[in-house]
């Protein structure tokens, strides 16, 4: 049967690794392509590489990142973050990425989600929403890193962007991200159920529980995390470890 | 030498580096003298049926690789070159395959979600040697929408489930295919790309 996954995500600046990490068997724990070979080697399912290098001058240095990983790692990898036109994911999935995932240039003009399916291919496509609840207890769609509230209700945009040609929702709620309180499980579980490409939930893993909870209660089709792998909480190998150990189906 | 098949379709920089990890020589053209000067081949591909073989005939490359197969070279298909080692795709309209192997390629009846995307075990059906050191249970990691029916059950090597069983590996004599992405498949894949590495390295 098809399995889980547990994807750990990268935060890389200017080709650089940010985010204390701590590994000390890794040479040089701030090279994204080190990180993913050590992830890789872990028993990492994909991985997801998160441009935020400010200055648009410097982004040719992801399109080095990401030719290198393609180079030295096997399983498949995202990058997410400045994509916003057509050359832009030919850049990315020519120097190797297996998908590009889009958020602002996305919601901002939804024909790139039907233009980047048709050329690529739906399976290279993934739509990313930074969902936040309004006091009404409303999810809404940001862009802008989570700066401009859309207004945009996350159901219908998941729905939407699934019919434009997205193959997948990469999922982060805003009021989780960073707190390790757990997966947003209502969001999760809300948006898994609405559309029929799978969802990556994203935001707010603190234990491993967590991971079970998003995968299970929220029904996601897979787990992304960072401080918890990047800190060294945990490692791949545990995480995995104990949801099998619960009966979740997961790659060994 | 292996040659990987270029005929304008997806990333194919990612089945040379892993054939380049495992220390297999390989050129990736379209020309056909170099072709026919290689070992053994692969035919990668992501996208549809129809206009994969129709760039397969665009570049002359039809009849190349009919005589690399009958001069009993190993050929590798993948993912959409698993496909189109068969006689007929329905994939937009039906179309005319390679027809090195009988059946047809069809659109997945699952009731799971469709692209089949992520890691699946695999359930050995028949021993191969593109299989060498691969068990039961073993992941592989697919994408695809589409799916081989062989008429000669007997050349299914592998199978999957995804709510349905799916065919993951086909062999026949110097013929191989495999649904799933090896390059993409971590240490597992590695093996495969291995074993067709070493068929390739007894051929020559």
């Amino acid at each position: 049967m098809l399995k889980k996954r547990i994807i750990p995500c990268l935060d890389v600046k200017e080709g650089r690794v940010v985010k204390g990490i701590n590994f000390v068997d890794i040479i040089d724990a701030g090279d994204p392509v080190e990180m993913a070979k050590f992830y890789d080697q872990e028993g990492a399912d994909e991985l997801v590489f998160l441009d935020i290098t400010a200055s648009h001058e410097k982004r040719d240095t992801m399109i080095e990142v990401v030719r290198q990983t393609a180079k030295q790692v096997f399983i498949p990898f995202t990058v997410g973050g400045g994509i916003k036109t057509i050359d832009d994911m030919r850049n990315i999935l020519r120097a190797g990425a297996d998908k590009v995932s889009i958020n602002t240039p996305a919601i901002l003009n939804k024909d790139l989600i039907t233009q980047g399916a048709k050329i690529f291919g739906s399976q290279c496509i993934v739509v990313a929403i930074d969902a936040k609840k309004s006091e009404k207890g409303i999810y809404e769609a940001y862009i802008n890193g989570g700066r401009i509230n859309t207004g945009l209700e996350v159901i219908s945009w998941a729905k939407e962007a699934e019919k434009c040609g997205a193959g997948e929702i990469l999922l982060t709620s805003m009021d989780r991200d960073g707190t390790k309180d757990g997966y947003d499980l209502e969001l999760t579980r809300l948006i898994s159920e609405a559309v029929s490409i799978p969802v990556i939930a994203s935001g707010g893993v603190g234990n491993l529980e967590h991971l079970y909870d998003g995968l299970v209660e929220g029904k996601a089709q897979a787990a992304l995390a960072a401080s918890i792998f990047h800190y060294g909480t945990y490692s791949i190998k545990e995480a995995k470890q104990y949801l099998i150990n619960k009966g979740v189906d997961i790659r060994w | 030498m292996i040659g990987i098949i270029d005929y304008g379709r997806g990333n194919i920089s990612s089945v040379e580096t892993a054939l380049e990890k495992g220390g297999f020589k390989n050129i990736t053209t379209d020309d056909h003298e170099l072709l026919r000067k290689c070992d053994g081949l692969i035919l990668p591909g992501v996208g549809a049926f129809k206009d994969g073989m129709k760039d397969l005939e665009n570049r002359g490359l039809i009849p190349i690789i009919e005589e690399v197969v009958k001069s009993g070279k190993p050929l590798l298909g993948i993912c959409l070159g698993l496909h189109l080692l068969f006689e007929v795709g329905e994939e937009d309209g039906e179309s005319k395959g390679l027809g090195l192997l009988e059946g047809r390629v069809e659109r997945l009846t699952t009731t799971f979600k469709i692209p089949h995307i992520g890691w699946n075990d695999l359930k050995i059906i028949n021993p191969s040697p593109i299989l060498d050191g691969i068990v039961d249970g073993d992941n592989f990691y697919f994408v695809h929408s589409y799916q081989a029916h062989p008429v000669d059950k007997s050349i299914i090597s592998a199978t999957c489930n995804y709510g349905q069983d799916i065919v993951a590996v086909v062999s026949k004599n110097n013929i191989f295919g495999v649904q799933f992405h090896p390059e993409k498949s971590s240490h597992k894949g590695m093996v495969l790309i291995q074993n067709f590495g070493k068929l390739v390295s007894q051929w020559s």
